[in-house]
């Protein structure tokens, strides 16, 4: 599926570019030059970049202009990389973000989770 | 050696850099996004006189002019702290750490995010990222939106995404919290809607306010609003719907809304999804000046402009030696506002560096700013000049000190 607007009433047809092969989680996709990484994606379908880190919940672009990080990428092995400032070079690598161990993390679920956050809060307010 | 450093290729930062290189100062302008322009990129609206304004070609022209003039421009840099040291100001950046003895911070401003349920899901993004994926990288959002939030700049939006073919199927509301309080109650969208139906940017957005009028008499027409919602360029306002959560497992699939009372309350009972598979969330916009507070820069809390703002007057000095603010964070207002205070910032920098040849083009910038914000087209709030009388007094009072 190709969401391109070739065609607009009044900014005109888009300026033809040279197509590039790029890779996302191992797959080819194409993108017009000058594309972002998240415009690229998008045109070819994909709105999940990442999942977060903790709770694998899946997350896409939201600002696209770089103000928020939820579309933060590996590119080329560079972790952390905002896919919505980057453009896409022929021959890119890039992986979507996946969930990371937490060591220091005990609880096991998130109703376990709570319950150490609120002893922890509770703990916090009888010490001051 | 660079005489001045400008944070952010907006209309704000390529007119100051113009105006400075015009008077012979060595300029350099940053910014973070892969090209020049700023917010300018991708706005799409038609004036009054029936003509586009292009933000793409503003842009490009600001760039020409600014580039012609000598001033270096670098984009994907970004710049993460500002620090004074003995008279200059130093800016650490992604390229490394800058010296200039005048900073000009033309950050712009940040959109304010609206906490739906489900609003993390793939699919859901702010409306100015529907804005820059349409117009400017050219790709369609989605095939079937939903809009949360109606204001002055989401109704833009909204029609630049479907001059674009993009189908937007209805604009709701947020559902009312503490959080969204005004921008939940149909009463108040309606009310800030009906200030700027005689400013509004074409005849038929005004014709679209003038059926809010009518339908208007605020509450009491509020009550008598269609099922559908009205309608502006054929994109329905549903005034009385809000959006309870936004529905999917790996990504947008619909949003559930429920119809809503004049005050924002769900009705039991009227509860539905609508299918979608992207989701525009609209919370205005609230000046970007985190550089400012890291300099330590006085701040001003004033809602007509959008938030805090950092002191200044109106040659667009801070309280700060060689720091200056211009364009959205010093308030949120039209491009063309920001083109008029970069060129006081522009010139201003130059005055205190010793280099400006003649006073009068500085004092004309002044008046420009004042005439163009007169004469805006798009009024993000009603009480901006009052907000900026009341700054400047701010200001005078925190030089007294």
């Amino acid at each position: 599926m190709d969401r391109r607007i070739l065609n607009h009433p009044v900014l005109g047809p888009s300026a033809p570019g040279k197509t590039l092969t790029f890779h996302f989680d191992g797959k080819p996709y194409t993108a017009m030059q000058g594309e972002t990484v998240a415009a690229a994606l998008l045109a070819n379908g994909i709105r999940r970049l990442r999942v977060h880190e903790e709770s694998g919940s899946p997350r896409g672009l939201y600002c696209n202009i770089g103000h928020c990080f939820e579309c933060r990428v590996t590119i080329d092995d560079q972790p952390g990389v905002r896919a919505c400032l980057t453009l896409v070079k022929e021959g890119m690598k890039v992986f979507s973000g996946k969930v990371l161990p937490a060591p220091l993390k005990q609880a096991k679920s998130p109703d376990a989770s709570e319950k150490q956050n609120s002893h922890f809060i509770a703990e916090r307010a009888e010490s001051r | 050696m660079t005489d001045v450093l400008i944070v952010g290729a907006g209309p704000a930062g390529l007119s100051a850099a113009l105006a400075s290189a015009e008077q012979g100062l060595s300029v350099r302008v940053l910014d973070e996004f892969y090209r020049p322009g700023g917010r300018l990129l991708g706005q799409l609206h038609e004036e009054p006189d029936g003509k586009w304004w292009n933000g793409l070609a503003e842009a490009a022209t600001l760039c020409e002019k600014a580039q012609q003039a000598g001033v270096d421009i670098r984009c994907g840099v970004s710049v993460y702290n500002v620090a004074q040291n003995d008279g200059m100001w130093q800016v650490f950046t992604t390229e490394g750490v800058f010296e200039v003895p005048a900073l000009l911070l033309a950050t712009g401003a940040s959109e304010t995010a609206v906490p739906v349920p489900g609003w993390t899901l793939p699919g859901v993004m702010s409306i100015g990222a529907a804005q820059v994926m349409t117009n400017v990288q050219r790709v369609r959002p989605g095939e079937r939106g939903v809009i949360i939030g109606i204001n002055v700049l989401s109704v833009a939006i909204a029609r630049e995404l479907k001059l674009a073919g993009v189908h937007v199927d209805r604009m709701v509301l947020p559902a009312l919290s503490p959080v969204t309080s005004a921008a939940g109650n149909p009463v108040q969208v309606m009310e800030s809607l009906l200030r700027v139906a005689h400013l509004a940017p074409s005849p038929l957005l005004r014709l679209g306010s003038r059926l809010l009028q009518t339908l208007g008499l605020q509450k009491a027409g509020l009550h008598f609003l269609p099922g559908g919602g009205i309608r502006m360029w054929g994109i329905p306002l549903h005034l009385r719907t809000a959006a309870l959560e936004i529905v999917g497992t790996e990504q947008v699939e619909g949003v559930r809304i429920a119809r809503i009372t004049p005050e924002g309350i769900p009705v039991p009972g009227t509860e539905k999804i609508v299918p979608a598979d992207f989701v525009c969330i609209a919370g205005g916009l609230s000046p970007l000046a985190e550089l400012a507070a890291v300099a330590g820069c006085s701040f001003a809390w004033l809602p007509s402009l959008g938030g805090h703002v950092p002191l200044h007057n109106e040659r667009m000095q801070t309280t700060l030696p060689g720091l200056y603010v211009a364009g959205n964070i010093t308030g949120i207002e039209s491009a063309k506002v920001a083109i008029a205070q970069g060129t006081v910032a522009g010139l201003s920098i130059a005055a205190d560096l010793g280099r400006l040849r003649d006073p009068e083009p500085l004092r004309q910038a002044m008046e420009q700013v004042r005439l163009v914000r007169e004469q805006a087209a798009i009024q993000f709030h009603p009480e901006i000049a009052r907000g900026r009388e009341r700054l400047q007094q701010m200001y005078e009072q925190a030089k007294a000190v």
